[in-house]
């Protein structure tokens, strides 16, 4: 049988260095914001010299902005973004975790205002980045465990 | 300094200038609140009082706050009876309340119920309390009672006692503490420990409590003795409770050996913590403190709703 390779993409938006078994949080954070209807590749713990293992995210014909790639330092504080054009890199930066994180994670405080039957969204401060600390805007309490509380 | 608008909702919000600003706006507000002045400071504006939880003595000190200062107050009386038994979210109910008042007084069962009410308001939100999260007034009123009996906080020995982990006053009194220079000791079963956050967040302000179950080694050198209630429904119990609370109850005996100015302050209702014979004592300013809580609320509700140049 022959081995299926995934192809590099020809314009769109690679999501490199994600930590090896994070890609489906990654795609779960970039599905959350919009409905994205071309075709996304994921490519897991796949060698990497640097980090042992690593994921990669590829999405087609769709180019994210740094606003919403943002994000994802949440749980890929060192993950890459390749802007593709007509085959060719054309644009290359590294993810920042914003100040405010809004609507990735949510709350573990059961009691917490954000966790009730509001129209709102979980707000979380962000204390400091490396180590990850993120203090809820709400009930002020800090989040323990991140990847847990993802939605 | 103008507070016109500011919502209170964590003491957290609040730098150590503005806490002193108002207290010296509530130091000015004491004869008002006692009756011996009169002042038409907030004549036709409306307080909506929502209290989604039980509360005897800042509902009624908020009310008397307003009522003293010739405002009016807005009741929803019985929760059972209100659209909230309905299913509204709280954000519809303060959008609703938003539009029949000038100030919304807020406490509710979820922390950080009122951070969400000032989103959704206009008018200034005061906490009132929320869950097991932040009672800013209080605090604030804890503040203005240590300043009004040792004429100083900086300096000060401060020991809370009782049940440090869901008791909500310790925990904004604590963080406020934290802006001062102060020393902390915490004194609890091992069951009812001052919560983690609490601790953490003292620390990075620069503050390492101590923490330990025995009185009898902290109270000789205590400024202020913060007593909280122990309840019941948190043992198992009733014996374990009976034991845990007797280890932590203040009587004369107790006192015995205490700094002379030393202080004791609890939030009420106390239960037996305190023996009604320390009430006679000089350290006793816990109805002090509760009267407190008018000057204290006629000052942040003059100052949020913009009439400090007045007073």
């Amino acid at each position: 049988m022959r081995e299926l390779k995934v192809k590099p993409i020809q314009n769109g938006t690679v999501i490199d260095h994600i930590p090896g078994g994070a890609a489906m949080h990654v795609f779960n954070i970039i599905t959350s914001s919009e409905d994205i209807d071309s075709t996304i590749s994921i490519l897991m713990r796949v060698p990497s010299k640097a980090a042992g293992k690593k994921d990669i995210v590829k999405l087609e014909n769709k180019e994210m902005k740094a606003r919403e790639l943002n994000r994802i330092a949440l749980i890929a504080p060192n993950a890459t973004i390749n802007i593709i054009k007509n085959g060719e890199v054309k644009k290359k930066f590294q993810v920042e975790l914003p100040d405010v994180v809004r609507g990735i994670v949510k709350c573990a405080n059961p009691g917490c205002i954000s966790n009730k039957n509001e129209p709102i969204d979980p707000e979380f401060k962000v204390l400091s980045k490396d180590p990850l600390r993120l203090r809820c805007m709400y009930c002020e309490r800090e989040l323990d465990d991140v990847k847990k509380y993802i939605v | 300094m103008n507070l016109k608008g500011k919502d209170v909702i964590s003491i957290d919000d609040f730098s150590r200038k503005e806490l002193e600003h108002i207290l010296k706006v509530a130091k000015k507000m004491v004869p008002v609140a006692q009756g011996k002045k009169d002042l038409k400071l907030l004549q036709g504006r409306i307080m909506a009082s929502l209290f989604f939880e039980p509360s005897t003595r800042t509902r009624l000190s908020f009310s008397a706050a307003m009522n003293r200062l010739d405002g009016s107050v807005l009741e929803f009386g019985e929760l059972e009876k209100t659209s909230v038994k309905k299913g509204e979210t709280l954000a519809d109910t303060i959008r609703m309340v938003d539009g029949y008042s000038d100030v919304i007084v807020l406490r509710h069962n979820s922390e950080g119920a009122a951070r969400l009410a000032a989103k959704f308001a206009d008018k200034p939100v005061l906490n009132a309390g929320d869950g097991t999260g932040q009672h800013p007034t209080q605090t604030m009123l804890d503040l203005f009672t240590i300043m009004e009996e040792r004429k100083k906080i900086d300096g000060s020995h401060i020991v809370f006692l009782g049940d440090l982990k869901y008791g909500r006053t310790v925990h904004s009194l604590a963080q406020a503490l934290a802006m001062y220079d102060v020393e902390m000791t915490f004194i609890s079963p091992k069951e009812l420990h001052m919560p983690k956050h609490i601790v953490d967040y003292l620390k990075e302000k620069g503050i390492t409590p101590k923490e330990s179950q025995s009185l009898t080694k902290h109270i000789k050198s205590a400024d202020v003795l913060y007593v909280t209630r122990i309840q019941k429904e948190r043992f198992p119990s009733e014996s374990e409770y009976s034991t845990v609370a007797g280890a932590y109850r203040i009587d004369l005996d107790t006192l015995e050996g205490v700094k002379d100015d030393m202080i004791i302050m609890h939030p009420l209702p106390r239960v037996s913590e305190i023996h009604p014979d320390v009430d006679g004592t000089k350290h006793a300013v816990y109805f002090r403190q509760a009267f407190n809580g008018v000057p204290v609320r006629m000052a942040l509700l003059s100052l949020a709703l913009g009439k400090e140049g007045q007073v």
